[in-house]
C-alpha cells in the first residue's frame, strides 16, 4: 500500500497512457480493420489479394518486431516523422487492424447464404446489401470475439513500454531507478490489468450467452 | 464461402469491377511503390547495406539466434501444454476445491499482459531472493500465460463432444479416469488440435518479447547488426530479413495446423468405411459375398 501511495501520481500517469494508447489504437485499428475485411470480401481480386496478403503476413509477424521497425528502422526512411507514443500508435494499429479484419471477415461468413441471395433477389447493391442485410446480422457474431481482440490490444499496450513509451509496462524501469521494491510494484501493476481486464472479459462472456441463443 | 455475396457479374459490373481493379492496382502499387521508393532513396537498397548477408560468422550467429528463439519456443510449448492439461483437468473436475483455484488461476494469467508477468519473473523476483536467467524468465512467462489459454482450449475441446460419449462410457462400467482418457481425450485432441497449434503460433511470435529483457534470441541480434557501423548500419534490411524468418517460421507451423486440419477431415470420411470393415469380420456371410 504504502508504495502505491508514494508513487501513485506515476502509476496514475503511466496507467492514462495505456489507456490512450489503447483508446486511439482502438479505434484505428477498428476502422483499418473493417475496411480490410471489406476490402477481402470484395468482388474485385485486387482487392482480395492485397487484403490477403497484409493479414496473412501481419498476423504472422511478432509484435514487438513491429514496434522495433517503427522505432528503429521506420525513422530511417525520413517518410513522416513520428514520435515513440504516435509510432506506438501506429504499430499497435497495423498489427490488431489485421486481426479486426479476420474477426469481421468470420462474422460476415456466419451470416446465412440465403439473406445476402434474398436481398440481391430484392434488387439491393453490393453496398445496401452489405450495410442494411449483412454487417448488421454479422454484429452479433462479431461482438464478442471483438471483444477479446480488444482485452489483447489493451494488454499489448504494454510492448511499447520496451520501445520508450511511458506506460504501465514501464513504471518498471522507474521503480528501479528510484530502488524501490520491484515485486510490489510489478504485482500492483499486474492487479490493476487484472482490474482493468475482467469486466471486459465478463461483458464479452455475457454477449457471448446472450446472443448466441437468438443465432 | 464470401463469394456468396455477390451476384455473377453482368456487363456493366463487369466494366465497373475492372475499372475498380484498375484503380486497386493502381492504389496498392502506389502504396508500395512509395515505400519501396523511400527505401531507395534512403539508401537502403545500397549493396553495401545488404553486404552483411554474405559472410559465414553472420550467417552462424544469424542461426545461433534462431535456435535461441526456438528453444524458448519449444520448451515454452511443451510446458504450456502440460501447465494447460493440468488447469483443464482442474476446471473439468467434479470438486470444487479443484474447480475453483484452477478457474481463478486461468482468469488471472489471462488478464494480466505476458511482458508484465515477464517482468515480474525477471525484475521482481530478485526481491526475494529468486534469480532467474532471461531465458527462464521468458519460459516460465509463455508457460503460465499460454497455459491458462490451452486450459480454456482443452476444456472445451471435451466439453463440445456429445454428452453420450461420456455416458456411453459410463454405462460399459469405466471410471472417471478411463472415460477421460479412453473416450474424450482422442477425439477432443482431433477437434482441438488446430486450435492449438495456433495458440502455438501465438506463443512462437511472442518468444520476440524476450527482446525487451535482452534475451539473447532472433530480434536480439537484429538490433546488434543493426547498429554495426562496418556495414553502414544496416537496420532496414536487418529488420526485413528478421521479419521474413519469424513469418516464414510462423507460416510452417500455420501449414501444419491446416495439414493437421485436412488429415482430421478425411479420417473422419475414413470412418464409416472403417466401421464397414468391422461389420465384414463380424458377419462372415457378408464377406462372402464380396
Amino acid at each position: 500500500m504504502s508504495l502505491l501511495s508514494t508513487y501513485s501520481g506515476l502509476f496514475l500517469s503511466a496507467f492514462a497512457t495505456t489507456l490512450k494508447l489503447f483508446a486511439f489504437s482502438a479505434v484505428g485499428s477498428l476502422l483499418l480493420g473493417t475496411i480490410l475485411a471489406m476490402m477481402r470480401v470484395s468482388p474485385v481480386p485486387v482487392f482480395r489479394a492485397a487484403g490477403a496478403t497484409y493479414v496473412t503476413l501481419v498476423r504472422n509477424t511478432p509484435l514487438t518486431l513491429v514496434f522495433f521497425f517503427f522505432t528503429f528502422a521506420y525513422p530511417l526512411l525520413k517518410i513522416l516523422k513520428l514520435d515513440y507514443e504516435q509510432g506506438a500508435i501506429v504499430a499497435l494499429t497495423l498489427y490488431t487492424s489485421a486481426f479486426i479484419c479476420e474477426v469481421v471477415r468470420s462474422g460476415i461468413n456466419t451470416v446465412p447464404v440465403g439473406q445476402a441471395e434474398a436481398s440481391r433477389a430484392l434488387g439491393l447493391t453490393f453496398t445496401q446489401m452489405l450495410g442494411s442485410v449483412v454487417l448488421p446480422q454479422a454484429m452479433r457474431s462479431v461482438v464478442p470475439p471483438l471483444v477479446s481482440t480488444l482485452i489483447a490490444l489493451l494488454k499489448n499496450t504494454t510492448v511499447s513500454a520496451g520501445f520508450s513509451v511511458g506506460d504501465a509496462g514501464a513504471i518498471q524501469s522507474t521503480l528501479s531507478e528510484e530502488g524501490a521494491n520491484m515485486l510490489v510494484g510489478l504485482s500492483w501493476v499486474a492487479f490493476f490489468f487484472v482490474v482493468l481486464v475482467l469486466p471486459l472479459t465478463f461483458l464479452q462472456r455475457s454477449l457471448e450467452k446472450r446472443w448466441s441463443v437468438a443465432r | 464461402m464470401s463469394n456468396v455475396l455477390f451476384d455473377v457479374p453482368g456487363p456493366k459490373a463487369r466494366l465497373r469491377h475492372q475499372i475498380l481493379a484498375v484503380v486497386g492496382v493502381i492504389g496498392v502499387a502506389g502504396i508500395v511503390g512509395f515505400i519501396g521508393y523511400r527505401f531507395y532513396d534512403s539508401g537502403q537498397f545500397a549493396p553495401k547495406m545488404w553486404e552483411w548477408l554474405q559472410y559465414t560468422t553472420i550467417q552462424e550467429q544469424l542461426a545461433e539466434r534462431i535456435l535461441a528463439t526456438l528453444k524458448a519456443f519449444a520448451l515454452g510449448a511443451v510446458m504450456a501444454m502440460l501447465f494447460g492439461a493440468i488447469l483443464a483437468a482442474g476446471k473439468l473436475s467434479e470438486h470444487a476445491i479443484w474447480r475453483g483455484p484452477a478457474t481463478v488461476i486461468v482468469e488471472v494469467f489471462r488478464a494480466i499482459p505476458l511482458l508484465i508477468m515477464i517482468f515480474f519473473f525477471y525484475f521482481g523476483l530478485p526481491a526475494i531472493d529468486i534469480k532467474m536467467s532471461q531465458f527462464t524468465a521468458v519460459v516460465v512467462g509463455l508457460t503460465l500465460y499460454n497455459g491458462s489459454v490451452l486450459a480454456e482450449v482443452f476444456r472445451a475441446g471435451i466439453m463440445s463432444l456429445p454428452r453420450g460419449q461420456t455416458e456411453a462410457a459410463y454405462a460399459l462400467g469405466m471410471r472417471k479416469t478411463q472415460v477421460m482418457v479412453l473416450v474424450l481425450l482422442p477425439q477432443a485432441l482431433r477437434v482441438m488440435l488446430p486450435t492449438i497449434v495456433s495458440q502455438l503460433v501465438v506463443l512462437l511470435k511472442d518468444t520476440a518479447l524476450g527482446f525487451i529483457i535482452n534475451y539473447k534470441e532472433l530480434l536480439d541480434y537484429a538490433k546488434y547488426l543493426g547498429g554495426q557501423g562496418q556495414f553502414g548500419r544496416p537496420l532496414v534490411p536487418v529488420t526485413l530479413v528478421v521479419a521474413a524468418i519469424y513469418v516464414t517460421m510462423c507460416l510452417l507451423l500455420t501449414w501444419l495446423a491446416v495439414t493437421l486440419e485436412k488429415r482430421n477431415r478425411r479420417d473422419k470420411k475414413l470412418t464409416p468405411i472403417d466401421t464397414k470393415a468391422l461389420d465384414d469380420v463380424a458377419i462372415p456371410a457378408a464377406s462372402q459375398s464380396m
